[in-house]
């Protein structure tokens, strides 16, 4: 006879642990692959995870195989128009004219081995050199808002916080507090009234016996009038839910994305800065409930954009830092008011700026942007073999101010290092 | 027959009372009335997603882990996910009792198909044919994978992670190559092995002497006695050979090797009998629910809706149509199978000279002898009637690498019939799959090195990766490792060795 079983409801995931071994196999590879997601997703698609590609050569698991060549019959079904004797062409595309050294190189147009991540192996892997959650959790501190927290019960407060529960319990403790004696007294007498009925035989004390009667129904009138003197509900019963106020961190953020779109910002450096845009995006939806990002590009006169314009339009003009600065003041004051929000910034430029623009631009960022802010970096990105400093990056080396933070930036491989670094040296910084 | 003429349900959605329903009517026709031999069933309904767990460790329903049983998973899920693959409807696994999965998903008729299929279709064949018999223990199997899986936890704890898996990549490289063919091997228990394993470990434990570490070594000892080859006898079980004879193994690491050899050995059946597992458990669902139907035991939506699936089932693609993916092993073994009671029944004048020992033959029987005492190979070369090659239009195209074309070798008429059949038989047997590598050599007395000899046949190399196999050889033996490549007439043709290195990752 058969059994029938219902598997259902065990455990499901039982190829975690095989899938969590081909993750930490393949880390190597799985990190070249999402990094070179960031190059292609927009900014805001970076946090769902997703699917990355794998060269399936490098998973593959080597067996011992017949090669190309040598002689074989191969049986196929649904033959139309074949003789036997007849002679066919070849087909291409089967490795060739059997030659042994081609084999290695044929595989390496295989297809790639896709799978998807999700948003916190994503972030997980994306984030595993930097180690920074910790870093900044501990380092950047927290806006704090009031709110609400219970706190146990209290005698008074408004009705809809009455504890219905609580409330009864209460009522039903002072009850018995109040009554118990009478009633456990009335049960007493009671007992023994409806005993007399029955064992009450001796004549000689019927007279004592009626009037003894009669005092236990004055009592039992006594009694029972003050049990129901007790109300079932008074008001020193009631209990309201306390709530009392703490204060909490705030779980929304918002970045500001600067930008100088000056015809000397290519689309290497905007790559650059892209990367650096997305790292920082990633790192505070990490941290933050919600992150909004604005955006604003400036010549010589600033602007918010949306991120397609930001990253890949075209617009041509000078070069006023100053002029992006004041925006993000601008926005600031009409849109995140600083006790309310995380405010981050972030500025990419290649440095070059003119006359009065960097000093300027240094003041007022040190004296009116970064005391609302939590933290500011400026990412200089820049293909300039020597070392000398552009005029931008001379002025901003001025400000002291443990919320700000500047590298520079030449190359791809040097995004995650300096945006560690703009996290985690601002004890120990150097003059750039 | 008293409901002979009530259906057993009707609709779509099936409910355990259902199940057992069908389950009682099935197993009426196929053990009362057609005399199937089974294993008593165990039939587990789960989810999707449990199905593709199952999926990632081979079917087996416990297994120790390994990051290509991750890879596997992440690979179904992935098609899955997309669309671009259904699920099995089943998995059955060749233990006693006979686990079957059924997915939640599957409609009632589904089910029905499932439980006739594997509950019984494949069931009987593992309890039946010489293979299974032969080579695996149905009532050892899961005891046997709870024993690997605990062990190999236990290794990964003692000695890492990373250790174990690579043995385990170099023992799954090895994989098809850790199977005797020609001598039946010892049954499995899950409580000897655990016995026999701590018996190794105690004995390199006790023979472990402080004092032999302090010996000089010896300044090499001229042997008087010429160097006898060893082994004798070319071995073919390679990991059985290393697991003996590795000089460089800790007892553990045999042990591991042992775990992917006995594993290799229980599903060496499996591969040999593809055509012939999928054919047999196809006929007799196919059988089994048109019985049913008879029976008036189901009614004709039910009946559509399997035949729909049958269909599907069943269809072959010629080799020039789009989504041709080889012999379809259900079409083949469906079809041969049918065929051989169609012989039995109604032979024709050309069954009779083709066929005449079973030609007008009962047909139970006759399917029965073919069921236990055939695998692929043989099974088509004994079966594989005119009639057949005719209806899938088979024929035979010669590949010979040192002319520029290819050659019709022979067609689906009078004079390739017997060379088509032969020539798809050779196609299911395992020498024509695999390449031939022994163990020949091991210079135990010199420098341990390991010859393996690789016997060309017809001229055909050694696939491209046969040097990363060899790299995982060399890790699992510790010194050199060999491998001569020989012509039909023995002569050396190339000799590869594994060197040093690895592969990348």
């Amino acid at each position: 006879m058969s059994v029938i079983i219902d598997r259902r409801l065990n455990e499901r995931n039982k190829s975690a642990g095989n899938r969590a071994r081909f993750m930490r196999r393949y880390k190597k590879q799985i990190r070249r692959a999402v990094s070179e997601r960031i190059g292609e997703r927009s900014i805001r698609d970076m946090a769902t995870g997703g699917e990355v590609d794998i060269p399936a050569s490098d998973i593959s698991e080597p067996r011992w195989r017949h090669g190309e060549g040598g002689e074989r019959e191969i049986v196929l079904p649904g033959n139309r128009e074949f003789e036997s004797g007849d002679r066919l062409k070849r087909p291409q595309g089967q490795g060739g004219g059997g030659g042994s050294g081609e084999g290695g190189e044929g595989d390496g147009d295989e297809d790639n081995f896709t799978f998807a991540l999700s948003r916190d192996e994503f972030m997980e892997i994306f984030f595993d050199d930097l180690e920074l959650p910790h870093l900044l959790r501990t380092e950047a501190g927290d806006i704090t808002e009031p709110a609400y927290e219970r706190a146990g019960y209290t005698r008074d407060g408004a009705p809809v916080n009455l504890s219905v529960v609580r409330t009864m319990q209460q009522a039903l403790g002072r009850r018995i507090a109040l009554s118990g004696a009478a009633r456990r007294r009335v049960a007493e007498l009671e007992r023994l009234q409806a005993g007399d009925g029955t064992v009450g035989t001796d004549e000689a004390d019927e007279a004592d016996v009626a009037a003894l009667d009669d005092a236990t129904t004055v009592e039992l009138e006594a009694l029972r009038s003050r049990i129901a003197r007790v109300p079932f509900l008074d008001e020193i019963d009631l209990r309201y839910r306390h709530r009392v106020q703490v204060p909490k961190p705030v779980s929304r953020a918002v970045m500001f994305c600067l930008m100088d779109v000056s015809a000397s910002m290519d689309e290497h450096r905007k790559d650059l800065a892209k990367r650096f845009f997305t790292l920082l995006y990633l790192f505070l939806s990490r941290k933050y409930e919600r992150v909004e990002i604005v955006f604003i590009r400036h010549t010589d006169d600033a602007e918010e954009v949306d991120e397609e314009t930001f990253f890949h339009d075209r617009k041509t003009g000078g070069t006023v830092v100053l002029s992006a600065l004041t925006l993000m003041h601008e926005i600031m004051r009409e849109r995140f008011p600083k006790d309310s929000w995380n405010i981050y910034g972030a500025q990419a430029s290649d440095g070059d700026a003119f006359g009065v623009d960097p000093e300027r631009s240094r003041v007022f960022l040190e004296e009116s942007l970064i005391p609302g802010l939590r933290h500011f970096a400026y990412i200089e990105v820049c293909e300039r073999p020597e070392r000398h400093r552009s005029t931008l990056s001379s002025a901003y080396a001025r400000i002291d101010d443990e919320r700000f933070a500047m590298r520079e930036v030449n190359e791809r491989r040097d995004i995650y290092p300096v945006f560690r670094e703009l996290f985690t040296a601002r004890a120990k910084r150097v003059p750039a | 027959m008293s409901r002979a003429t009530s259906y057993l349900s009707n609709g779509q959605d099936w409910t355990f009372e259902l199940l057992t329903d069908y389950d009682r009517a099935i197993r009426q026709i196929a053990v009362d009335e057609f005399g199937l031999d089974c294993y008593p069933n165990q039939i587990e309904v789960i989810a999707s997603e449990q199905m593709l767990d199952a999926y990632a460790s081979v079917g087996l329903p416990i297994s120790y882990h390994h990051w290509s049983f991750g890879k596997a998973f992440i690979s179904h899920e992935q098609s899955y996910r997309r669309g671009a693959q259904g699920l099995a409807y089943e998995i059955v696994i060749n233990s006693d009792p006979c686990i079957a999965y059924l997915m939640e998903e599957n409609s009632l008729p589904m089910q029905a198909l499932v439980i006739a299929h594997a509950c019984y279709g494949h069931n009987s064949f593992f309890k039946g044919n010489y293979l299974f018999r032969q080579w695996t223990d149905a009532d050892a199997i899961v005891d046997y994978m709870v024993f690997a899986r605990n062990y190999v936890a236990e290794c990964e704890e003692r000695f890492g992670i990373g250790a174990v898996e690579a043995m385990l990549d170099a023992c799954h490289a090895l994989q098809e190559f850790g199977v005797s063919r020609y001598h039946r091997p010892a049954p499995l228990s899950a409580a000897d092995e655990l016995l026999r394993q701590r018996e190794r470990e105690e004995g390199a434990r006790q023979r472990h002497d402080e004092l032999w570490r302090t010996v000089p070594a010896a300044a090499d000892v001229d042997d008087a006695v010429a160097p006898r080859v060893f082994p004798e006898e070319p071995e073919e079980n390679i990991l059985y050979f290393v697991e003996k004879n590795s000089p460089s193994l800790a007892p553990w690491q045999r042990e591991l090797v042992r775990i992917v050899r006995k594993l290799a050995q229980y599903f060496y059946p499996q591969g040999q009998t593809k055509v012939m597992n999928e054919g047999w458990a196809t006929f007799w669902h196919y059988t089994i629910l048109n019985r049913l139907y008879d029976k008036r035991q189901v009614d004709d939506g039910f009946m559509l809706e399997v035949l729909a699936s049958h269909t599907n089932v069943v269809a072959q693609r010629g080799f020039d149509e789009r989504g041709y993916g080889g012999i379809n092993p259900y079409a083949l073994g469906f079809a041969m199978f049918t065929d051989i009671r169609r012989i039995c029944e109604a032979p024709t004048d050309e069954d009779r000279e083709w066929f005449p020992a079973i030609a007008g033959s009962d047909w139970r029987e006759t399917l029965d002898t073919a069921m236990r005492q055939y695998k692929d190979e043989s099974f088509i070369n004994q079966f594989l009637s005119p009639k057949l090659i005719r209806d899938f239009r088979l024929f035979a195209i010669g590949d010979d690498a040192g002319r520029p074309f290819l050659e019709v070798d022979s067609i689906h008429n009078e004079a390739g019939y017997r060379r088509v059949r032969r020539l798809l038989s050779t196609q299911y047997d395992r020498d024509g799959l695999m390449p031939d590598i022994e163990v020949v050599r091991f210079d135990r007395d010199r420098s341990r090195s390991l010859t393996l000899r690789h016997r060309q046949h017809r001229g055909k190399p050694l696939g491209s990766e046969g040097k990363k196999v060899l790299w995982h050889l060399q890790r699992l033996w510790g010194f050199d490792v060999k491998l001569e490549s020989v012509d039909e007439n023995g002569e050396v043709v190339s000799v590869a060795s594994a060197g040093s290195g690895g592969p990348s990752t």
